[in-house]
């Protein structure tokens, strides 16, 4: 039995670094031509230059640099003018090359952040700094069994070359939950540009942790060796293993007492099976990358031209679509936030709705207490929902006129997906109609002068005996709208 | 009319092209030439005796029936074995690519096919380039033609040698710090070390990447403008290529040039110079003088650190460049059975003592480090060990950054001196060739051996040497003509010019 030891907060601040690589949506890789689709049978997808064969020549990708600038635009990095590859040398057989080409003291962007916030308020809105983001290529797959005396490695070079963005936050984040928040609003901007499509289990988002706790001893200020989290495959991995780290530091800080400096940064590894973070093998890792830059590659040159062009054309980010919402369409803070984080085709939707309604808040409830239900229940993304945003705001004008009945309305909207048809076909099907005043009082004259019991009843003080009218009602009329039927019959006794 | 071998290609080209003989018969001469040669020189690691002779029937046909041909129509050219060829041996001269066939052709290798010229086989080198001597090649040393006890030079030995002994009228060769000019001098022919990125190094296997690039030697200036024509140009899947016009060499290398200035560094022409050596400067001097020429004194004053930035910034690159040589994907990999069964036994032994148990290696790393050390040999390790010393922490800011300044002061002082003169000259070497052996044991001694050669290489201009002279033990002596970076034309022209004058080329071993 694993027992998840729970974050004392009275006794210790954990620190949290993030560093994430992630996955351009490029055609071809980093440094070649050779494809990056996922998936493909082993080492198909590949040539001398991601093979690392002697004298094959490594040409940059465009595309790749330019996704790279849009998305530390984004992030409001500083972009410098000058940047230059550097080779990050160590043996690993998944790195043909013996070495990674990376940007080491120069890269493409730096100094930036992010804005994180909690809409249940388990955290105050703060902002993340971001270090730097920078390209480099990825490395192969390796699966092998080094079991003693076997050796049975296998490589897949289909990866090996993948232009990969890795971004360095600063170490501003105070718990698991702001991991996390930092994590999600960083993969909901990076698919709101467009730049990745942040799939974890392909590999095209991979997060390590940095940890560490800091205590307040006798008025002193103590932290805790930096610890690296490698192999967390999920967002929900990053917070457990940060909670499992900051105890097991403390743990070991009031077994041994050791402080930042006592000892070198170290590696762990989570292992998600049993829940815990173990230490790697550092036999085979280097800790000295004998950076230089790459001789095979010309440094790239960006003009504040090029910047501004694409600063230009940047898209409205999460955190201003959410602000906007709020101002443009009366959402609240917790409703903008929902409809953002759906991403931004579901963004779309919604205002689509909410346009050709004129009515925000009414767009904003039917999205998110409907469609939204629906979509999760059907695990479908908005793009393959059956209602189109101007047959919901169809839908939403009939209510707002009167039409339909706000008690009807979730059978329309039933019958809308289940025949794929329009509000006013729907509610024919329905057989709803609007019920005009003088329909509904001779309705209810007819049911009072049936019950006067009830009459009685309300008349001696027990107003809620109407309620028994309203089925009668109904059941003679469906149309006929509850609280309508309530009040008119009130109304009737109240003459008597 | 004196044989096939013994012709320039210039005079095989107009031959061919007049169809006074067939593609056929100039291959069949030079591979005959091989044939009945190379046991004693050594210069070809592989000849491809079959497909060269198909390839030279091949144009005689598409000649014959009017179609076109290439510049390089018929005539033999042997490559270094340092550019890749794809589906024939590529070894570097190295034990670690022994059986290497790669996948691909280096661009050079393209170029040169797409011209029509005949490629006759793989000449022999330094392993990796590395060395001035080719005693370095892991299968065996190449002999100097005009004494047999004597090396070619190197890296690119086997090349120089194959066209001073008549076994190929071109050759392509690398020149990484003199690796072209140094063994053309040696074997007394013609070898162009173009501007940096002038010849698309893609395919060639790389030492120092931001120094390598690929030339011609021949017996003329004539000759290798015929072939630099061919090879040079732009390629964009060279990063580092140079998107500039080639000039048509072949058509413009005989039109002497007017009022050319030439700087003589007076330094190069005193302490450490072979007498015989400085007395053919001195009479070559003469020889432009009575051409016209205008000579000038003029200073490099950072040339006496290129020697020591050389061999920083090359073997830090080279560390680097010959990691992928591993055994993993492709090359020479140690005897696994073996090597699992010798850790099991060192296991074994350390049983029950933690401490040692840990230091064994896994089987990956002793893997790596195995297959290395047996593909490697003596040369390479010292440079990869010195590179990687050199980029570790702690060291880079002092060998490595101080290098690529020093580099920087170098460059500007050509640019300073081509400010006031169009060509640099001077000798290419400090000594004639040197016996087989004479400096195996003394590595710092053979690098000396680059004084002159090397700052061409760290400037990134073009460079020549060219025939001037013989020692009295009828050695060649090389001359070495240095111009702008993308002035190759220059360059040819005034080689040119310098050979009308003299007649040191025409001499054979
Ligand atoms: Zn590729």
């Amino acid at each position: 039995m694993i027992t998840q030891p729970e974050e004392t907060t009275a006794a210790y601040q954990t620190v949290v670094g993030l560093e994430v690589h992630v996955q351009l949506l490029t055609q071809s890789k980093l440094f070649c031509r050779c494809s990056t689709k996922f998936g493909a049978p082993p080492n198909t997808q590949t040539c001398p230059v991601c093979t690392g064969m002697p004298g094959a020549l490594p040409v940059m990708n465009r595309e790749a640099f330019r996704l790279s600038l849009k998305t530390a635009i984004a992030l409001d990095l500083h972009i410098p003018q000058f940047t230059k590859w550097d080779r990050k040398n160590y043996f690993y057989p998944d790195s043909p090359r013996g070495y990674q080409i990376s940007q080491f003291d120069l890269p493409l962007s730096e100094h930036g952040f992010l804005h994180i916030s909690d809409p249940q308020g388990a955290f105050p809105p703060k902002k993340i700094r971001i270090l730097r983001a920078h390209l480099e290529d990825d490395a192969g797959k390796s699966l092998h069994d080094e079991a003693a005396g076997k050796a049975d490695s296998r490589i897949d070079l289909n990866r090996a070359g993948t232009p990969l963005l890795e971004i360095v936050s600063e170490p501003d984040m105070r718990s698991a939950q702001e991991a996390r928040a930092y994590l999600t609003e960083l993969k909901l901007l990076l698919t709101y540009l467009g730049v990745s499509d942040c799939n974890m289990q392909e590999g095209s988002l991979r997060v390590d942790a940095n940890v560490n706790i800091h205590m307040q001893v006798d008025g002193e200020k103590i932290a805790t060796p930096i610890v690296e989290i490698k192999n967390l495959n999920s967002f929900r991995a990053v917070e457990r293993a940060v909670v499992y780290e900051a105890q097991r530091q403390y743990e070991l800080w009031r077994e041994t007492g050791k402080k930042l400096g006592d000892a070198p940064k170290q590696t762990r590894g989570w292992d998600d099976q049993a829940q815990l973070t173990r230490a790697q093998r550092h036999k085979e890792e280097s800790s000295d990358y004998r950076y230089f830059p790459d001789p095979d590659l010309a440094p790239v040159l960006t003009s504040a031209e090029e910047v501004e062009k694409l600063k230009a054309a940047m898209i409205q980010r999460p955190a201003e679509l959410r602000s906007r919402l709020q101002t443009d369409y009366a959402l609240d803070a917790h409703d903008a936030d929902v409809i953002v984080n759906q991403g931004r085709l579901f963004v779309d939707y919604f205002i689509a709705v909410a346009e050709k309604s004129g009515s925000g808040k009414l767009a904003g409830n039917w999205i998110q207490q409907s469609v939204l239900r629906y979509l999760n229940e059907q695990e479908i993304g908005i793009g393959e929902f059956d209602i189109s945003a101007a047959a919901l705001a169809e839908m939403i004008d009939l209510i707002q006129s009167g039409e339909l009945a706000s008690s009807r309305a979730k059978d329309v909207f039933a019958e809308m997906l289940n025949a794929k048809t329009t509000a006013p076909e729907a509610m024919k099907t329905l057989g709803i109609e609007a019920v005009d005043d003088s329909t509904l009082v001779t309705l209810c004259q007819s049911l009072l002068d049936d019950n006067p019991r009830i009459v009685a009843d309300v008349q001696g003080g027990k107003q809620q005996a109407v309620g028994a009218l309203i089925g009668q009602a109904k059941k003679k009329n469906p149309n006929a709208n509850p609280s309508e039927v309530r009040k008119i019959c009130l109304r009737l006794i109240d003459a008597m | 009319m004196s044989s096939l071998v013994e012709q320039t290609a210039t005079e095989l080209q107009r031959r061919l092209q007049a169809s006074e003989v067939s593609a056929v018969e100039v291959a069949s001469a030079f591979l005959d030439r091989i044939a009945s040669h190379d046991d004693k020189i050594g210069a070809f690691l592989s000849v491809w005796r079959e497909q060269a002779l198909e390839r030279a029937a091949d144009v005689d046909r598409r000649r014959a029936a009017g179609k076109p041909v290439g510049l390089l129509a018929g005539l033999p050219v042997a490559v270094k074995d340092v550019f890749c060829t794809r589906g024939e041996l590529t070894t570097c001269a190295s034990k670690m690519l022994e059986h290497f066939r790669p996948p691909y052709d280096a661009t050079v290798v393209e170029k040169i096919e797409a011209a029509d010229g005949i490629i006759l086989g793989k000449t022999n080198m330094d392993e990796f380039a590395m060395g001035g001597s080719t005693e370095n090649s892991a299968y065996r040393p190449t002999h100097n033609p005009w004494d047999n006890e004597r090396v070619p030079g190197g890296s690119s030995g086997g090349a120089a040698a194959a066209v001073a002994a008549q076994m190929a009228p071109l050759s392509v060769g690398t020149d990484t710090g003199g690796s072209i000019r140094q063994p053309a001098a040696f074997c007394g022919v013609v070898g162009l070390k173009p501007t940096y990125g002038r010849v698309s190094r893609r395919g060639l296997v790389a030492f120092a990447s931001s120094l390598d690039q690929a030339g011609p030697l021949a017996r003329t200036a004539a000759d290798a403008a015929l072939l630099l024509e061919v090879i040079a140009g732009h390629d964009p899947r060279d990063s580092t290529s140079a998107d500039a016009p080639v000039a048509r060499y072949s058509q413009t290398v005989s039109q002497p040039l007017e009022k050319l200035r030439i700087g003589i560094v007076r330094e190069h022409l005193g302490a450490g110079l072979h007498a015989e050596i400085a007395a053919a400067v001195e009479e070559a001097i003469q020889v432009w003088k009575d051409l016209g020429a205008q000579i000038q004194e003029i200073s490099l004053p950072h040339n006496e650190y290129a020697i020591a930035t050389y061999y920083i910034i090359a073997p830090c690159e080279a560390s680097s460049n010959l990691a992928r040589y591993d055994g993993v994907h492709y090359g020479y990999r140690t005897d696994e059975t073996k090597m699992l069964a010798q850790l099991a036994a060192e296991r074994k032994a350390a049983e029950g003592n933690p401490a040692r148990l840990e230091e064994i290696d896994t089987p990956l790393v002793r893997m790596y480090r195995q297959s290395r050390s047996e593909g490697f040999g003596a040369e390479v390790k010292r440079r990869v060990m010195l590179g990687a010393y050199a980029l570790s922490a702690g060291y880079y800011d002092a060998y490595y950054l101080k290098a690529l300044k020093v580099r920087r002061l170098i460059r500007q002082d050509f640019d300073q001196a081509f400010a006031k003169v169009d060509v640099i000259m001077g000798p290419t070497t400090p000594t004639p060739a040197y016996r087989l052996g004479e400096k195996a044991a003394d590595p710092l001694a053979s690098y000396l051996g680059d004084t002159y050669t090397v700052s061409a290489n760290l400037a990134g201009i073009c460079s020549l040497s060219t025939p001037c002279g013989f020692t009295q033990s009828g050695l060649p002596i090389g001359l070495q003509l240095q111009a702008p970076a993308l002035e190759e034309d220059r360059l040819l022209r005034a080689a040119h010019m310098y050979q009308t004058a003299t007649d040191w080329r025409l001499r054979r071993p």
